[in-house]
């Protein structure tokens, strides 16, 4: 899933400091699992907003909704009524809901109330972690389904660097060392002996290095 | 471009001294220069000219601890200017694979013919840690690019080129990384990808380094690359203490902690361990030569040099 950190309150209250009334948007997508767009926060941040400003002397009307999702046309065209009596909107989505508000509705302002950090999932309770970098050309196949791009932080291929000590990486010792864990699945499944092939060059412009990017798939065109 | 030169009948692959010296069967001795943190090249300069008759290269840091400092394509060249040889560090963390190849290209049109390819450390160890890293390609993959230029011509595209720069390939390696097995298999794909000699992380365990050693040799590695042991000549406890407990890759046993801690002047003790671990390091069967980082204590390298019994250095006519 897309994970996404909530901003903090100031930040948005700044950005939408010249509106009086303010549509709070939220996704039910992956930042309502990650806990932090979905409907629950939406409210909870519609309600700070109101109770910051009436404090500053400035009140605010505030409406709220939460769409199925976010990066989605058919969803969003259906804020059309609500985004045209508010004076600004906040989306609680990710970046891709906030552009999808921004492309539909381009009178208007559209702020954004998420940190979009990284796709992953939780470890435990309360704790997520990158797993993949959308690459575009995924070589989990060849490093016992580890992945080396995000999770080593040097993006090594033909790892591990000098820095690996103890299995962590000497970026944080909190973070184990990707190669460490890669050489230990693959040792594990007797495929270790292929990290004795020199794993070439990747190409990057599969990855966002290529620019923006555009998947086409004609069967399901209409 | 020329030919690779010829010497003794041999062919080399490059014009670089080190791969002469160690054709010959040198002991080979390399240091280290840190460049400075500003547009000047006076502390380069000056410990070329204080040193260079007690090595036979020095290594000219690329922005180490990812600390901006004049540039190492500069500082070689500095190097190179007053008389010293120097061994350009080039690191994957500031540079995609244009930068590199472009950077290469300059160098040796510069006079460099000594490369050493390393991943870097990481930016956030350094002075600017909101910078974005690059790492387009691993060290690995550089040491095979290197090589690639100079053997085949071409760039990594495939594209060829009239005048290929020739490099003598140099690459790092951490004997007590982890993990252990591993650490020996990568040794064997760095020399695969090209690397002609290697320097090895910072050698306080002589031991440990010994059994690394043996299975170094059981690969039969020793026989297709130079290897050289690191030694940092260390001033202080605190010092020590540091680098057993932050450095990655660097083992210290707690009898060098208690030996420092016990002597009157701490100084002189680092030189005299510095002395005692070249001499044991270059008994091993295996080792090629010794590389001394003198971090932020260059003056000490003629005198380590000398009491270890190095200072003649060898001459090629
Ligand atoms: S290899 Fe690429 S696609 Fe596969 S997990 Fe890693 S970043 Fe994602
Ligand atoms: S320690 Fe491991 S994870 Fe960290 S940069 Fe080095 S190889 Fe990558």
């Amino acid at each position: 899933m897309i994970v996404a950190e909530q901003k903090p309150l100031t930040e948005i209250a700044e950005n939408i400091k010249d509106a009086q009334k303010v549509l709070v948007v939220g996704c039910g997508g992956c930042v309502t699992v990650c806990l932090s767009g979905g409907q629950k926060e939406v409210d909870i941040l519609a309600t700070s907003l109101r109770i910051l400003r009436k404090k500053d002397g400035t009140p605010i009307d505030t409406a709220t909704e939460t769409l199925e999702r976010q990066c989605d046309k058919e969803y969003v065209d259906k804020l059309a009524e609500k985004v045209q009596a508010a004076d600004c909107v906040v989306s609680l989505a990710c970046g891709v809901g906030v552009q999808y508000l921004a492309e539909r509705y381009p009178d208007k302002v559209i702020i954004p109330a998420q940190n979009t950090k990284f796709i992953g999932g939780t470890t435990e309770h309360g704790i997520w972690e990158e797993r993949c970098a959308l690459c575009g050309e995924c070589i989990l196949a060849q490093t016992g389904g580890i992945c080396p791009i995000i999770r080593c932080s040097k993006s090594i291929l033909n790892g591990p660097c000098g820095g690996s000590q103890g299995g962590k990486c000497e970026v944080n010792p909190d973070t184990p060392c990707a190669w460490t864990l890669i050489y230990g699945q693959l040792k594990r499944q007797g495929r270790e002996a292929a990290l004795g092939e020199i794993f070439p060059v990747k190409d990057w412009s599969k990855a966002r290095d290529g620019g923006p990017r555009k998947y086409v798939r004609e069967d399901v065109l209409l | 471009m020329s030919d690779p030169a010829t010497q003794d009948g041999r062919k080399f692959t490059t014009e670089s001294k080190l791969e002469k010296l160690f054709a010959r069967g040198e002991f080979v001795v390399t240091s280290e220069i840190g460049p400075q943190k500003g547009a000047s090249a006076d502390s380069i300069i000056h410990h070329t000219a204080e040193s260079k008759t007690y090595c036979d290269g020095f290594n000219i840091t690329d922005n180490q601890s990812a600390v901006v400092r004049l540039s190492s394509i500069a500082g070689a060249v500095h190097i190179l200017r007053h008389g010293g040889n120097p061994i350009m560090q080039m690191t994957c963390r500031d540079r995609n694979r244009i930068a590199i190849q472009s950077d290469l290209l300059g160098a040796y049109s510069l006079g460099i013919r000594d490369v050493l390819c390393l991943s870097g450390d990481h930016q956030s160890f350094g002075n600017h840690p909101s910078a974005k890293n690059v790492f387009d390609i691993d060290s690995i993959q550089l040491i095979a690019l290197v090589k690639m230029m100079r053997d085949e011509k071409r760039m990594l595209s495939g594209e060829e080129m009239k005048d290929e720069p020739r490099f003598y390939i140099g690459a790092v390696e951490s004997p007590f990384g982890d993990p252990l097995e591993l650490r020996v298999m990568r040794l064997a794909k760095k020399v695969r990808a090209g690397a002609q000699f290697i320097q090895t992380q910072a050698i306080f365990d002589v031991e440990q380094f010994a059994h690394w050693m043996s299975l170094v040799r059981s690969a039969g590695l020793d026989q297709r690359v130079n290897i050289m042991a690191g030694v940092i000549p260390v001033k202080s406890l605190r010092a020590l203490k540091y680098m057993k407990e932050n450095v990655a890759g660097i083992s210290v046993p707690d009898e060098l902690i208690e030996r420092m801690a016990k002597a009157e002047n701490q100084q002189e003790e680092g030189k005299a361990i510095a002395v005692e671990l070249i001499g044991k390091l270059r008994n091993i069967a295996g080792v090629k030569g010794i590389h001394i980082m003198p971090v932020s204590w260059e003056a000490v390298l003629p005198e380590i040099v000398t009491r270890a019994g190095l200072h003649a250095r060898p001459v090629i006519d």
